[in-house]
């Protein structure tokens, strides 16, 4: 039990450091630290560009997609080192916003299934943000159940054509590439007939809608293809294998842990230190001290558990599906700070103007995005059921639908 | 950075579960759940003989002179076991605080019979309702002779010794609480058994009247002891209830997967896996918290205020929300006296209360945190 650095963790850190302090996009730098969940923006910039900028310049130096071999684009760290990394890269970090799908869930996939020859070309590029790829796993009617996913793939001699329609493709609207899965045989049991493939998204038949969201904004598309034509050299795993491929870029999400989750837990601490109500500062009251406790524990509690994970997986082992708590916990309770933080300005909360920006605005747009937290990469209710099954060992669900072939499953409710 | 227990640490842990499950079964708690003996003097015994009550008392003192983290792991296991045994009282209250305060006599009167077994300690802080607070503390200190009651003290009723928070000023600070330390088998003291929540530990009230007791550590700087004393106790309680936490929801765990209802595993309904998930969600974030809490404590690092409070808070939440649905899981038969379900859910529940209530530790935790920003 170690929380220190060894000395040859503190010199990669002096080293991460001293390179980030001479190279990062300073002038942002004050944006970004207040940017936070539902609302990371720069005035005065396109964050697209500025991350793109500052990734390749993360690259260019070595310290893109660091866990991932060098000859992919990657450092070949250890896992420790990358959460070093993010610890010092900081709100930078957020600019890497953009790269999660790619270089968390897409890259992995890639490398693991890919041919060499399309590894070296695609990965690099994927790494340097230059390219930006995203995943089309959900579809209209394939969501918590996505193995129920009907975009269809036939063959067609050296070729595959696609037909079908992807739901909530975040970042497809400026995606160079994406990692697809498809349907190709209807006629067995829904998890057994699927494939995967990666396609270039300025494809002909591809067409993008933005998806405007609750919260006004647009992170996610819905995707249509019409024959599309994939060369079968971009298959990605065995024809009736995608089901276990798609299983790997989920795993490779859990990966993902360092990233750390959202809890608005900072954010709202900061806020009630300032905030003045009618007795004194926010801080001072009982009740909010009390609501600010629990959440503080919750953040903490969160922040170890992936350090553990981690540790663990400095020590090789493979990171489980107990990973899924961290999107479980921070979901809801970004959700409740929001709604708590407005709570604290009693009516004026609901306002947003410019001059409340600062404020109310930020948890506003937190209050805003959640609820999509809490139902994308994975619904709070499939992640409960992920541990119940998958760590505690309960039995699944009964599934009608398991052994059935896929084209006989019932499609509608009611008539 | 390695944030995990040692293989060395790990195997200990392994040896304190079988030991314990072997004896400590739920059987053996109920002798004293009962009331047919105030505290199971085997398993005691047999606590000292593995060397688990001295492990983190130095080897110039008898103990075995290992550290706080393997306290800790042993302070899981007693929690699995929900052993009914004075080990938080004596363990971590009265030998922390001979740790931190004792002068060299002290230590070598009481630290190796709190090691071998013959003594079992306390710390008499409570005087009635309310959280602590140098406020709260009336009993009085004069000429070595302390007047007052405290109420409650764990384990009051078995203990050979008893560390004693005294009023030695009226200045309205801090500075007005000395500690003094007491052989409750000496004259002065009358020690009254009270009924509680967790009959597998008891709880006493105690009058000193005119009672002999020497110093412990300097005057006025009982108040600064007794924070650290409580800091150091809320890590090694939080892995108790880290213990009790998971045993609870491996009962539930297991009832789901054993009971059949309307033709199913009650495991396979959503609604029982999402109540046995969330216990799950509870217990990780407890451990990892207390873990946190856990290295703080072995490095005495300057963080170990805010990870005490932490690891408090959230092991305090997880062994209520884990005992309370594990009962919940069980429908009917968990609310009987025959299962084991009401035993963790009294002992999480007066766990809950044994080193100031929740609110108490929150209030700590936020002024904690604050000072940190501030600093």
């Amino acid at each position: 039990m170690n929380f220190d650095d060894t000395p040859q963790e503190a010199e990669f850190r002096a080293t991460a450091r001293a390179w980030i302090a001479a190279n990062a996009p300073r002038q942002y730098e004050d944006e970004l630290r207040k940017s936070s969940l539902g609302r990371t923006q720069l005035k005065n910039a396109d964050i697209l560009e500025v991350a793109k900028a500052w990734q390749k310049k993360k690259a260019d130096a070595g310290w893109a997609c660091l866990h991932w071999p060098k000859e992919y684009g990657g450092r070949g760290s250890s896992p420790i080192e990358r959460v070093i990394w993010q610890q010092e890269e900081g709100p930078f970090g957020k600019l890497s916003h953009m790269f999660i799908i790619g270089h968390g869930m897409c890259g992995p996939t890639v490398m693991a299934f890919a041919r060499e020859e399309h590894k070296r070309t695609y990965l690099p590029p994927l790494a340097s943000g230059e390219k930006v790829w995203c995943q089309l796993f959900s579809e209209p009617a394939g969501g918590s159940d996505v193995a129920g996913l009907r975009t269809r793939a036939e063959k067609d001699g050296d070729e595959w054509v696609i037909n079908g329609q992807k739901i909530w493709t975040s970042g497809a609207h400026y995606s160079d590439y994406g990692i697809l899965l498809t349907r190709t045989d209807p006629t067995v049991p829904k998890h057994k007939g699927l494939t995967m493939f990666f396609l270039d998204m300025k494809s002909e038949g591809v067409e993008v809608r933005p998806i405007k969201q609750a919260s006004g904004a647009s992170d996610f598309n819905e995707v249509y293809f019409t024959n599309v034509r994939i060369p079968d050299h971009q298959r990605l795993g065995e024809v009736g294998d995608g089901w276990n491929v798609s299983l790997t870029t989920l795993m490779n999400e859990r990966m993902s842990i360092g990233a750390g989750v959202s809890t608005g837990f900072p954010e709202l601490f900061d806020y009630c230190s300032s905030l003045m109500l009618e007795d004194g500062p926010a801080i001072e009251d009982r009740a909010v001290r009390s609501k600010l406790a629990n959440w503080a524990v919750k953040a903490s509690g969160l922040r170890y558990t992936s350090m553990r994970a981690i540790s663990a997986l400095s020590k090789g082992e493979r990171p489980g599906p107990e990973n899924s708590i961290g999107k479980l916990v921070a979901g809801s309770m970004i959700q409740d700070v929001a709604t708590y933080a407005l709570d604290l300005q009693g009516a004026s909360g609901v306002i947003s103007g410019p001059e409340d920006a600062e404020v109310a605005g930020r948890f506003q747009a937190m209050l805003l995005r959640a609820p999509g937290t809490r139902v994308e990469g994975g619904t709070d209710e499939i992640m409960r059921n992920i541990i119940a099954e998958r760590v505690l060992g309960l039995p699944g669900d009964i599934r009608v639908d398991k052994d059935v072939p896929f084209n006989k499953i019932p499609t509608k409710g009611r008539n | 950075m390695n944030f995990d227990f040692s293989d060395d640490q790990k195997q200990l842990r392994d040896q304190a579960r079988k030991f314990l499950t072997e004896k400590c079964s739920p059987k053996a708690v109920r002798v004293v759940l009962d009331g047919k003996a105030p505290y199971d003097k085997e398993l005691w015994k047999g606590l000292a003989e593995m060397g688990f009550l001295g492990v983190a008392i130095p080897e110039e003192f008898g103990g075995a002179g290992a550290g706080h983290l393997e306290l800790c792991v042993i302070a899981e296991e007693m929690g699995r076991a929900n052993a009914p045994v004075p080990f938080s009282s004596t363990v971590y209250l009265a030998a922390e605080a001979l740790l931190i305060a004792g002068s060299d006599a002290q230590k070598k009167k009481w630290l190796p019979a709190i090691a071998s077994g013959e003594a079992i300690g306390t710390l008499a802080l409570f005087e009635g309702k309310g959280n602590p607070s140098p406020k709260s503390i009336k009993l009085t200190a004069a000429n070595g002779a302390l007047n007052g009651v405290k109420k409650p003290v764990a384990d009051g009723a078995i203990a050979d010794f008893a560390v004693v928070a005294a009023r030695t000023g009226s200045s309205g600070r801090e500075s007005d609480i000395s500690l003094f330390l007491v052989d409750l088998k000496g004259g002065g003291v009358e020690v009254k058994s009270l009924t509680n929540l967790d009959p597998t530990r008891g709880q006493a009230e105690i009058t000193f009247k005119d009672c002999k007791a020497e110093p412990l550590g300097a005057a006025g700087e009982g108040w600064s002891i007794l924070t650290q004393v409580l800091d150091r106790a809320a890590v090694l309680c939080a892995f108790e209830q880290v213990g009790g936490s998971d045993r609870a929801l491996e009962m539930g765990r297991d009832y789901a997967l054993d009971r059949i209802a309307f033709g199913r595993q009650i495991g396979s309904f959503q609604a029982v896996k999402h109540m046995l998930a969330d216990m799950y969600v509870s217990a990780t974030l407890a451990r990892s918290n207390s873990y946190y809490g856990a290295w703080a404590l072995s490095t005495n690092a300057s963080e170990l205020p805010e990870a005490a409070a932490a690891a408090r808070i959230s092991a305090t939440q997880a062994f209520q929300h884990c005992a309370k649905n594990n009962i919940q899981v069980h429908g009917g038969m968990g609310f009987t006296w025959e299962f084991d379900c009401h035993m963790y859910y009294r002992r999480a529940n007066a766990m809950a209360l044994a080193l100031g209530s929740l609110s108490y530790w929150e209030d700590q935790l936020i002024d904690r945190m604050r000072k940190k920003n501030a600093a």
